[in-house]
């Protein structure tokens, strides 16, 4: 989305800011950073110089809004979408962008894709980056959603930038290709990594959206990527390398050599831990309206060169107690 | 050849040729095909064959049926589902929860099928000639 593009459309009133403002009710709480493990993020050198201020910046992941889910889990998605676009603009520092890692939509349905991009453009923010989840490929793989979240108009739901000193790369690993498998993220897209990866330093930190966590968490619901392996072989070389994931609507982490992978919680409804006892599927989960916004949230990183850590900030709409 | 078809068959031949020679024709295979009809309605009723999408399976997940029969699945679950041939011969759009869809099977074969939202869900349905 350009700037013009934003200011153009940019619907909410100050009155509605305020009103979603005044019903959030706690203060964002760090519950976890980095699930204990600091990231090195910038030069891989113990002695590297801490940078200016200036030289900071940070971005928000939020995921998994399902624009279309009406069912008892959570009746008002727009509703959730809008608390974290206000807790988004109550952050002290606006953040550089925005990432949204897959499930923008709930059946694909060209309306959904719509409504979802209207509710985005209400972020007072540069950008909005996006990657398709399974719920945005149904019918016609990513054509649909391409029609609204194309990044660079190149028509192709993978991509790269850079920020900051920063190589992010977005990936769409929802593709299936094979009976009974894992989704995955394809030769084609691989090779296309591999070409994009060959032109970033090893010093370089590289930030990996995609929407289905790039290691098998629990393989009898689909929470992995068939091919993930070809993608790690890939990224392995990097001194930091950092993948933010959805898909799974709570909060994992994992840490393999120089590459940390975490999940987000979700905007919509929570989904139960990888292969919960008594529970035989990953379909939503009712919880008392109470606790709803306790496990929904948003996610604040921050990035700063020369410093060795990548905080993450999981900030639910309500606090918890860590 | 199911009734559906035939009369179609017929249609597109009275289109072709001129409606008014062929039409006693048309009236007659369509008083020939009634009873093949109600026989084709009687596979849609609820006692049809019906795949329940529940807690993210098919059940059942196999299914024999004879050619000619209509198989319906409905999804139970609050998630979406599909219902897509690994052939592409048939293949639904995004089922909410409740939607329905049909398929009749013609040809004799074992149809594999799964869902694109979760392909880790698979079914079959075997076509033989009782």
């Amino acid at each position: 989305m350009s700037t013009q593009d934003r200011s153009r459309l940019h619907p909410i009133t100050r009155r509605q800011a305020l009103a979603c403002l005044a019903t959030w009710t706690g203060a964002a709480v760090v519950w976890t950073v980095a699930g204990g493990v600091p990231r090195a993020l910038g030069a891989t050198r113990g002695d590297a110089p801490v940078a200016s201020s200036t030289d900071a910046f940070t971005f928000v992941q939020i995921s998994d809004t399902h624009i279309g889910f009406r069912k008892e889990a959570n009746p008002d998605v727009v509703g959730s979408l809008r608390h974290a676009i206000a807790d988004i603009h109550a952050l002290p520092q606006t953040p550089a962008f925005v990432v949204h890692t897959g499930d923008v939509s709930h059946l694909s349905k060209p309306e959904e894709f719509g409504s979802a991009r209207e509710l985005l453009q209400e972020l007072k923010v540069d950008r909005v980056h996006t990657v398709p989840g399974e719920h945005d490929t149904i019918d016609d793989g990513a054509t649909g959603y391409l029609r609204y979240f194309d990044h660079d108009g190149k028509n192709r739901s993978w991509y790269s930038f850079d920020q900051g000193g920063v190589h992010f790369v977005g990936l769409n690993n929802v593709l299936n290709f094979k009976l009974g498998t894992l989704a995955s993220l394809g030769d084609e897209q691989l090779g296309w990594l591999k070409s994009d990866l060959a032109g970033v330093s090893g010093s370089t930190p590289i930030v990996v959206l995609a929407h289905i966590p790039l290691w098998t968490v629990w393989e009898p619901w689909g929470w992995g990527t068939a091919d993930s392996a070809e993608a790690m072989a890939l990224l392995r070389p990097f001194g930091s390398v950092t993948v933010l994931n959805g898909h799974i609507h709570q909060v994992l982490q994992k840490v393999e050599g120089n590459v940390a992978l975490h999940t987000a919680m979700s905007l919509a409804y929570p989904l139960p831990a990888p292969g919960q006892a008594g529970i035989g599927e990953p379909g939503p989960v009712t919880v008392a309206s109470a606790e709803l916004a306790k496990v929904l949230g948003t996610r604040r990183v921050e990035v700063i060169r020369g410093r060795h850590e990548l905080a993450l900030v999981d900030m639910p709409f309500e606090g918890r107690r860590a | 050849m199911s009734a559906h078809a035939s009369i179609r068959a017929v249609a597109i031949a009275a289109q072709a040729l001129g409606v008014r020679r062929l039409l006693p024709l048309a009236l007659m295979a369509c008083a020939l095909s009634l009873p093949a009809m109600r026989q084709a309605g009687a596979a849609a009723t609820p006692g049809g064959p019906v795949v329940d999408i529940t807690k993210f399976a098919y059940a059942p997940k196999d299914i024999t049926v004879a050619p000619g029969t209509r198989v319906v699945w409905i999804n139970r679950d609050e998630t979406p589902h599909t219902v897509t041939g690994t052939d592409k011969s048939f293949g639904s759009k995004g089922m909410d929860t409740d939607d329905r869809f049909e398929h009749t099977f013609d040809r004799e074969g074992d149809f594999s099928y799964l869902c694109t939202v979760h392909p880790f869900m698979t079914g079959v349905v075997h076509v033989r000639k009782p």
